[in-house]
């Protein structure tokens, strides 16, 4: 079973969106340390009556996500983080308008 | 002096215990407390089934908004907190209800409301709070498949609906009805920042815009940012809208226009019902029974 997060906004000048996988995430603390905005962080997420450390935008910054990932968002889907994620669980879609 | 101003914006606060409904020693009595960002909400669960609940404004201090909420639930049940076997927390100030065994997010738990209260068709939640909107897919026993928080602020949420009842001077429990009185739908307003949405809406307003125009313009803007949230984690029936603004039959009847699908209907909640605006407090109350009860197989 899968557990999708999306992080991100969509207004006028188009939607951007970090998804996260919570089933293909291992934890592994590579995007945390590849962010330069250092937006991310492990979190407990409850899935099943488990608990599973997950990363996830830091809470902070999920309601400026335009301006915490401005700088990496062009690059679509090579962003630091998708790009360090070892078992593929992060993607980041930018569709402008 | 003139006479206080009326409090438009105020939704009524209050509490109910479900009729013909008995809990004893035995059972296994279990609660959840929702404390959002406008309103805090608790409810009890006798075995797993809706009991009784409560429903107060958040106050500027959370333990204490949990407490008075939890309180409010227990009021004339005879239960006291005691009684409780297991207490989840949720919702934004989660991690500030004191009594509680555990703190799960409102997403979970509204996944899980939502089953509750209309059963494993559903598989798709909209939760509009008072400080943010989100979307949510899940399967048939009320797990959560994939997710989407709105993006900023309070843009088209609960507290923005509050701001337009008392600046039009409209109670705040007809707003949705008024949002529909009119011949033509207006284009949506541009902004839906609850601090700009005002100063539009003021310059409408002098332009000789009625309240329902006016209303409806907003009241679309709104709609169409649920949609897109919708859209974006995916749209399967069946639909259902949690939250303070389910109440708002504007919202939701713009909603299945865009959608082009009907909404579950909402409970009779006023009569017999359940509210789903204790979705996401059922949805604790009932993942507290099998948490309680798995640590007991343990």
């Amino acid at each position: 079973m899968t557990l999708i997060t999306h992080y991100g906004y969509c207004d006028g000048s188009g939607e951007y969106y970090i998804v996260i996988d919570s089933d293909k995430c291992n934890g592994c603390n590579k995007c945390v340390l590849a962010c330069p905005q250092k937006a991310l962080q492990l979190e407990i997420e409850f899935i099943d009556l488990e608990e599973k450390t997950v990363a996830a935008v830091v809470e902070l910054h999920r309601k400026k996500i335009k301006y915490t990932c401005a700088s990496c968002k062009p690059e679509n889907n090579n962003t630091p983080c998708a790009l360090a994620c070892e078992s593929k669980a992060i993607t980041s879609v930018w569709i402008p308008r | 002096m003139s006479k206080a101003n009326p409090e438009f914006w105020r939704w009524q606060e209050y509490h109910r215990i479900m009729p013909n409904k008995k809990w004893s020693k035995n059972d296994v009595i279990t609660a959840g407390v929702d404390v959002g960002s406008v309103g805090s909400k608790a409810a009890i669960m006798v075995n797993g089934e809706a009991y009784s609940w409560g429903i107060t404004r958040t106050g500027s201090n959370s333990p204490e908004s949990a407490k008075k909420a939890l309180d409010y639930a227990l009021e004339d049940t005879g239960l006291r907190v005691t009684d409780l076997k297991y207490i989840v927390g949720t919702g934004y100030g989660r991690v500030n209800v004191p009594m509680a065994n555990k703190a799960i997010t409102e997403i979970a738990c509204h996944a899980k409301g939502a089953n509750y209260i209309w059963g494993p068709s559903v598989r798709t939640v909209l939760d509009v709070g008072g400080q943010d909107i989100k979307a949510i897919r899940i399967d048939e026993t009320g797990r959560v498949v994939s997710f989407l928080m709105n993006d900023k602020c309070a843009a088209g949420t609960g507290r923005g609906m509050e701001v337009f009842a008392d600046l039009l001077k409209i109670p705040i429990e007809e707003i949705g009805e008024i949002s529909l009185k009119v011949e033509q739908e207006p284009e949506p307003v541009s902004c839906t920042c609850v601090a700009f949405a005002k100063t539009e809406a003021m310059g409408l307003l002098r332009k000789g815009w009625s309240k329902e125009k006016v209303l409806a313009a907003y009241t679309r803007a709104m709609a169409v940012r649920m949609a897109n949230l919708i859209k974006r984690v995916g749209l399967e029936k069946e639909l259902v809208v949690t939250g303070g603004q389910s109440k708002n039959i504007g919202i939701v009847s713009r909603i299945e226009v865009i959608l082009g699908v009907k909404t579950l209907p909402m409970p009779r909640w006023r009569e017999d019902g359940l509210d789903p605006m204790v979705a996401g407090a059922l949805g604790a109350a009932s993942l507290g029974k099998l948490l309680y009860d798995k640590a007991q197989k343990g």
